[in-house]
């Protein structure tokens, strides 16, 4: 249900990064990937949404990091060395995913992604473009547009 | 061609806006001789560049407009309130012109007809009475208009002086080419027989600085010139110019009229520098390009050396040298690219001093010397860079006076525009962006808020309103002021429309402060019928809006019968802002130093509790409310015990003071602002963030949010109406 840029064209391969946040596959595309950090510790900001864990450094560029556990449901990470932060660049404003780590980096055509299952919740529906499914794996596809904070602070 | 008409429409925004201060200067009653003389060239320069384009409509208004100028100048008429609104009206029609022209259309020809033909019986009229002088005015025939005749020069008094020696004594040219001028593929040649199509030519070339070959160098260009030139009729020296025109700069250019007025002295034979040694030919730009500057700014004879003859009016003779300086264009992303960079190169030394503060005190000391000196010179960089982006409002307020004009004109009243502090800088963008926000309060002020002549006499005023425009910097901030000296808001109407509309209900209780921010609520209008000034269904919520997203904020203070004005304060984008690092809650954050007053201790204060755990600071007899940063900013949800914290006594905008309590002081250092916006959004009682020098991000406090955090109103809604209504934008 929801456009992407890349879906208009069948046969469209894409490259996605695909990461876990407890122990679920995820994945958004390359093309918003402009490099993946280790954790450093961030600055809370006042007045913001829980999934917003604060704001990052990078080289001079201020951004916002977003905790993806929390984000989609899985509740709150406790940042660590392990963690890692998935730098991305949505539009014009850039932004920092807090995940457990990254996993891969495959090739997948977009037009084989299966919509997403019919589910009652609507954090689902929004969240998720629609699952890849790998092997064994089923790999959801981000609506990074969707996971940012919105312009009206959500109080959580 | 493109960039050409393009440099030319920027060069005429320039000219207009001198054009304009000139008559303000004389509106003020302030105008010398020069002012008038200056706006005499903008007007002519105008005229020049639109002729070379063919934009036969400005050439046409520019010339009448010229010659009301120059019998200004030349005193046949005399500057009165009536001349005067006469030339305020006429530039504000070559403005549109410009306009108009800028974007390839030409103005309705009846638009202007009046004021053109206002403009030309003005100056027959001056004519008439003056006598027959009229041969200094001989420009008047309409063959001269040629666009061969109007080389974009920037300066005028001469035209006159060269019109003597013009159309039949001989001219002298000298003119010896710089090596640059070869390597471009000019020759002397083919800029001689371009020469000679306009007149009869005489050709002697000086070899005398030709060194045999054996010596060398051979690549430095030895001959000069020798020209003498009878132009044909109506040629001037501006055509003779125009010919050398693409080898401005490129070499040593000097023209003398060999014939010379009475009283005259004869010319001075060559100036020095012309007469340069082939081995000085290395500094060849830089006496090139001063000989060669005149040439684009004053086509007088003798210009090139300081000790002019006096064949030309003096104010031209020191004008390059004064205020002519030389500017460039830029892209701004240029400078936003520079500036960007010169904000990291600055974290970046932050970072490199505090990791070597860091190290072993055995440091070496040559290293600390270095580090200074690296710190004084990127502070220095930095001042630089952002001075580039800084303008004066002055060009903002200057283009604030027409609309003053036309508003009044328009309402039937009668107003005068004065302006305060136009020298004060503000970022480029924040000057552009102003621009809608201030025409539409200007409006309202002389709409809304000026009484009608009449009125105005009826309770003792001066006929003739006042806006004033006024703008300085103050805290770290730059605050502009539109202030009429009307009626004032009139409450009881703003409450009834404001009923009327369903914005309140009728038993609300409101404060004059309450009301007049209903004015700031979208879609109130005051104005009874929607007259076509103010009422664009756009009102005070729009201005605000824009001035919100600027990072500004607008408040409004009104005495009835007195006036109104509006406070406009805008942050100084891009500046680096001087800080207190404080600690709150584990976190650092930064507090501005410049609405901090004092500093306590703790322990130093006298602090009493009022009810609800609310806290106000005993100090010299007044009562200061104190505010927990900490839990202001929700990283606490209860105040920290008062005994053991940090007072910082902040003055806010307005004048009202508050006590900010921190768990402690760190250090007090510059900052550099980094936008929380274009990533995230805006954090209410955030101005902005910046970055230590240890990497980390600190977020800088909003001094004046603080007084009235979003949904929390607070003893600061009863102390301080006028700034409550801007505070709930959350």
């Amino acid at each position: 249900m929801h456009d992407t840029e890349t879906e208009t064209r069948a046969a469209n391969r894409v490259e996605i990064v695909c990461f876990t946040v407890e122990d679920q596959d995820f994945s958004i595309e390359i093309s918003h990937v402009l490099e993946i950090r280790g954790w450093t510790s961030t600055t809370t900001l006042p007045h913001a949404p829980a999934f917003v864990v604060g704001m990052m450094n990078l080289r001079g560029t201020v951004l916002p990091v977003v905790d993806l556990s929390l984000r989609l449901g899985f509740g709150k990470t406790e940042p660590g060395k392990r963690h890692v932060i998935i730098i991305a660049q949505i539009d014009d404003k850039i932004v920092g995913f807090l995940v457990d780590a990254v996993s891969d980096i495959i090739t997948v055509d977009e037009a084989e992604m299966q919509a997403t299952p019919d589910v009652s919740s609507s954090r689902t529906q929004a969240f998720i473009r629609g699952v890849h499914s790998l092997d064994d794996k089923l790999v959801r596809a981000i609506d990074v547009r969707e996971v940012l904070p919105q312009e009206a602070p959500l109080s959580a | 061609m493109n960039d050409l008409n393009q440099m030319f429409f920027q060069e005429c925004d320039d000219l207009l806006e001198q054009l304009s201060s000139g008559l303000n200067d004389l509106e003020a009653g302030a105008g010398d001789e020069e002012t008038v003389n200056s706006m005499f060239r903008a007007v002519h320069s105008m005229k020049g560049g639109a002729g070379a384009f063919g934009l036969d409509q400005l050439v046409s208004f520019a010339h009448a407009f010229e010659n009301v100028l120059d019998d200004i100048r030349s005193q046949r008429l005399v500057v009165g309130d009536n001349v005067v609104n006469l030339l305020l009206t006429a530039s504000d029609h070559l403005a549109d012109l410009v306009e108009a022209a800028s974007q390839g259309t030409e103005l309705p020809p009846e638009q202007g007809a009046s004021i053109l033909s206002d403009l030309k019986h003005v100056s027959n009229a001056a004519n008439g009475t003056s006598g027959d002088e009229q041969e200094t005015v001989e420009e008047v025939d309409e063959a001269d208009f040629q666009p061969t005749f109007l080389a974009i020069d920037g300066d005028l008094p001469s035209l006159d002086d060269m019109a003597a020696p013009e159309a039949d004594a001989p001219v002298t040219i000298r003119f010896k080419a710089s090596q640059q001028l070869f390597a471009n593929g000019h020759d002397p040649a083919i800029l001689f027989r371009s020469l000679e199509t306009l007149g009869t030519l005489e050709i002697e070339a000086d070899l005398s600085a030709l060194t045999p070959l054996r010596d060398g160098p051979w690549s430095k260009p030895a001959l000069s010139w020798t020209l003498t030139f009878t132009a044909d009729d109506s040629v001037d020296e501006a055509a003779i110019r125009e010919v050398f025109e693409f080898v401005e700069g490129l070499c040593e250019l000097e023209i003398t009229a060999a014939a010379t007025g009475p009283g005259d002295l004869p010319p001075l034979p060559a100036p020095s520098d012309i007469q340069l040694p082939p081995d000085a030919m290395a500094q060849d730009t830089g006496t090139a390009s001063a000989v060669a500057q005149p040439t684009g700014d004053a086509p007088a004879p003798d210009q090139s050396d300081a000790a002019a003859p006096a064949t030309s009016a003096p104010p031209a003779a020191s004008r390059p040298a004064s205020s002519r300086t030389s500017t460039i264009r830029v892209d701004l992303d240029r400078v936003d690219r520079l500036i960007n960079l010169v904000g990291e190169l600055v974290i970046a030394e932050a970072m490199l001093r505090q990791s070597m503060d860091e190290m072993p005190s055995s440091a070496n000391s040559g290293v600390d010397e270095a580090m200074s000196q690296l710190k004084t010179l990127s502070g220095a960089i930095q001042e630089s860079v952002m001075a580039i982006r800084a303008q004066p409002v002055r060009s903002l307020f200057q283009r604030m006076s027409r609309i003053v004009r036309e508003t009044a004109r328009e309402a039937g009243k009668s107003a005068r525009l004065v302006t305060v502090g136009d020298a004060t800088e503000v970022d480029k963008t924040v000057t552009e962006r102003l621009v809608e926000p201030l025409t539409h309060m200007i409006r309202n002020a002389i709409d809304h808020g000026l009484e009608t002549p009449e009125a105005r006499r009826d309770v003792g005023k001066d006929e003739r309103g006042t806006v004033t425009l006024e703008a300085s910097h103050r805290s770290g901030r730059v605050v502009i002021v539109i202030k009429d000296d009307g009626a004032g808001i009139n409450r009881e109407k703003v409450r009834q429309i404001a009923i009327d509309k369903g914005l309140i209900r009728p038993e609300d209780d409101l404060s004059d402060g309450d009301i007049d921010n209903l004015l700031f609520r979208p879609g109130f209008s005051t104005a009874g019928e929607i007259s076509n000034l103010s009422g664009r269904g756009v009102g005070m919520d729009v201005v605000r809006n824009e001035i919100q997203s600027l990072g500004g904020r607008v408040s409004l203070q009104s005495l009835p019968g007195r006036g109104t004005s509006v406070t406009v304060s805008l942050p100084l984008t891009l500046a680096v802002l001087e800080g207190m690092v404080v600690k709150v809650a584990d976190q650092s954050l930064i507090v501005p130093t410049l609405p901090l007053r004092e500093m306590l201790q703790p322990g130093q204060a006298k602090v009493h509790t009022l009810c609800d755990g609310d806290n106000v600071l005993a100090l010299n007899g007044e009562m200061v409310p104190i505010k927990d940063l900490g839990a202001a900013l929700g990283f606490r949800s209860t105040p920290m015990c008062l005994g053991s914290q940090s007072l910082l006594l902040i003055e806010g905008e307005s004048g009202h003071r508050y006590a900010l309590a921190v768990d402690g002081i760190a250090e007090q250092r510059e900052v550099v602002i980094k936008g929380l916006e274009q990533n995230y959004q805006k954090i209410p009682g955030i101005a902005a963030a910046t970055i230590l020098g240890d990497g980390k991000i600190a977020l800088i406090v909003d001094t004046d949010q603080m007084i009235a955090p979003p949904g929390q109103g607070g003893w600061v809604d009863r102390a301080w109406p006028d700034a409550t209504g801007d505070a709930h934008h959350a």
